[in-house]
């Protein structure tokens, strides 16, 4: 088949995006297998993971959809909390790790699904900065029911309540989920191989998507939501669509960083953590994949590398990041908020005569 | 008057339909087709019959609507009053994109292209209605998308080579010229396998060669895919030499109907454009 100049250059992006995550983990075992990994970098293995995870899966929704979404850490904690809850279920029947922590990430992934399309459905109605104060909400509402939700296991099977802890365990049973303590006991068994196969089926997922009719359709919705119906695109469909995969990966990476500690708490997932997300998509570039996947690494590895500022590290974390803002000075981000403006206006119905025009520019 | 006589007297209008069309039923027929902005009536009693294989044209002064009719017709707009039957089919009901299922396709005034996605992918979007592949098979890239993938990127290549554009497949529809990106918006409607065809100010910033080629694909478009086209257009050359049937629309009415030659000597039609002229 003959393929044409710039699809030839996307294809070469993201063949380099795949081999940029293969040599970060070659060079990471070679240094880990001469000891030469502090223990503090080996402990950052997995968060790395799994926030490129977060971003390239964000970025399907920020770059590719065209939509702000401020409540991304949301999916990741209904994937942690699901994730977890399998994994701890499983840990009586199955002795091997790798297959619980599987498990944990496709249940992680199927709930995080799940909570997508239903938040999607009525959501993805709503158009720019609507929507990104909704997904805010939805990101708050996800961490007020898991600080509240108590789930244990006992030898007669699951216990939930809500607010207050009810489940009545009998002596062999181990509570899961204990409202605001959170995750308690989980099973440590997220390793930085793992975590670099999700990223590895997270990118084959993003890009083969970008490359199909689906990826298309988004893309046209994107560009321009007017011609695109015009031309039969189901709009709500397939919006649906990318949302839901973008929440079932944050959803598979929730559970993936949360089985890298032993204890973890649902106000882990807040609003802060949705913006850091949104900060990665941003500085990495939107619609680059490898620009998120860079950005995410470098700003979690930057706090512990400042640790030596102690007091003001946060303080230089602030400025690091504004001049790096500055320089990058991301032209992608500027056609993003032109297009966002343009697309933006509704049309009036008020408005006799050729009125569904002159609101794009050539 | 109810319904079924309004739709005889509009069978009766036939006039606009060419001859070759007379035995066929009408791809479109709008019956008393109106629209009410709060009170000011924008589309008022717009009734219009257009052939199988018919290029007709809708002519009319700035703010006339005629842009309003292709909006009712997309469903852009719901109408107020009065009956579109696409292929003898009501459309009430419809939204855009069923009416676009259904086989109604446009183009846009200002041009409304997909800016960051290359000229080949903004054609391939088009065909996604005709694409069966689910999103699980797209993501595995199993056979079906292998296939389906290989006869849209085909398909899209001939459509392009209508308006010789095969070798800007790969470039971004934002960084086409002008009339390229008309051209493009043109291809990207048929690829919706449309069987009537809607064109918004077609040649709107073409220079006259431009224009002259634009009348020619035109036509081979409605000889290759046997398609009616209703176009708006303010160039009158194109209008009278490409059109088989105009319609006139001022102030939201219909003021004339006909053929080109009939539509040049009608008084009426001269007086919307030129003014009246002063009694002596």
């Amino acid at each position: 088949m003959k393929r044409s100049m710039t699809s030839r250059r996307t294809n070469l992006m993201n063949y380099a995006t795949y081999l940029l995550v293969i040599a970060f983990f070659a060079v990471i075992t070679v240094m880990n297998s001469s000891g030469n990994l502090s223990s503090i970098m080996k402990g950052m293995l997995v968060p790395i993971c799994a926030y490129s995870v977060m971003a390239v899966s964000l970025n399907l929704t920020v770059g590719i959809l065209g939509e702000l979404s401020l409540g991304h850490a949301g999916f990741m904690s209904v994937g942690a909390f699901t994730g977890v809850t399998a994994a701890v279920a499983l840990g009586n029947h199955v002795s091997s790790a790798p297959v619980r922590l599987l498990v944990g990430m496709v249940v992680g992934a199927i709930f995080a699904a799940i909570v997508g399309v239903l938040i999607g459905i009525p959501v993805l109605r709503l158009k720019g900065d609507y929507l990104a104060i909704v997904t805010l909400a939805f990101g708050e509402i996800i961490k007020g029911i898991f600080n509240n939700l108590y789930v244990g296991l006992d030898s007669r099977g699951f216990h939930i309540s809500l607010l207050s802890d009810t489940t009545n365990l009998d002596p062999d049973g181990t509570l899961i989920i204990g409202g605001p303590m959170g995750l308690k006991s989980i099973p440590t068994i997220a390793t930085f191989t793992s975590g670099i196969i999700l990223l590895l089926i997270t990118l084959v997922v993003v890009f083969h998507l970008v490359n199909s009719r689906t990826g298309r359709a988004v893309m046209a919705i994107r560009d321009n939501r007017i011609a695109a119906e015009s031309i039969g695109i189901n709009v709500t469909k397939y919006k649906l669509m990318a949302f839901t995969v973008s929440a079932a990966l944050a959803g598979a990476a929730g559970s993936l960083f949360a089985m890298n500690y032993t204890t973890m708490v649902a106000n882990k997932f807040d609003f802060n953590t949705s913006i850091l997300i949104l900060v990665f998509v941003v500085l990495g570039g939107q619609g680059n994949m490898m620009g998120s996947i860079i950005a995410a690494s470098a700003l979690t590895i930057l706090p512990e590398a400042l640790r030596s500022f102690s007091t003001y590290r946060m303080l230089v974390y602030a400025i690091v990041l504004i001049l790096v803002m500055l320089a990058t000075n991301n032209p992608t981000l500027k056609s993003f908020f032109s297009r966002k403006k343009k697309t933006d206006v509704p049309l009036d119905p008020d408005e006799p005569g050729d009125g569904d025009e002159g609101k794009e520019a050539v | 008057m109810d319904n079924k006589t309004k739709l005889v007297e509009a069978r009766r209008e036939k006039a606009l339909v060419p001859e070759r069309d007379y035995d066929k039923s009408p791809i479109l027929e709008c019956v008393n087709l109106g629209i009410n902005f709060g009170g000011l009536k924008a589309v008022d009693d717009f009734n219009l019959t257009i052939g199988r294989t018919e290029i007709a044209g809708l002519i009319g002064p700035n703010g006339a609507g005629k842009t309003t009719v292709f909006n009712l017709l997309t469903k852009v707009y719901q109408p107020t009053t009065g009956t579109i039957l696409l292929d003898g089919k009501d459309t009430h009901g419809m939204n855009t994109i069923q009416v676009n299922h259904a086989g109604i396709a446009r183009t846009f005034q200002n041009i409304r292209l997909f800016n960051n996605l290359t000229v080949e992918e903004n054609v391939k979007a088009a065909m996604d209605h005709n694409m069966s592949y689910n999103l699980f098979e797209g993501i595995l890239r199993m056979p079906r998308y292998w296939k389906e993938e290989k006869l849209a990127h085909e398909r899209a290549l001939e459509l392009l080579s209508i308006f010789h554009m095969e070798n800007v497949a790969g470039v971004k529809a934002g960084s086409l010229p002008y009339g390229a990106q008309r051209r493009l918006e043109i291809v990207r409607a048929l690829a919706t396998n449309p069987s009537l065809l809607l064109l918004d100010e077609p040649a709107a910033g073409m220079n006259p060669s431009e224009t002259a080629e634009l009348m020619a694909n035109i036509r081979t478009i409605r000889d290759t895919f046997q398609i009616a086209v209703l176009l708006i257009e303010h160039d009158m050359s194109l209008v009278m030499n490409i059109c088989e049937g105009l319609c006139v629309l001022n102030f939201g009415q219909i003021i004339a109907k006909g053929t080109p030659e009939d539509i040049q000597a009608n008084p009426a039609v001269i007086e919307a454009y030129l003014g009246k002229q002063k009694e002596a």
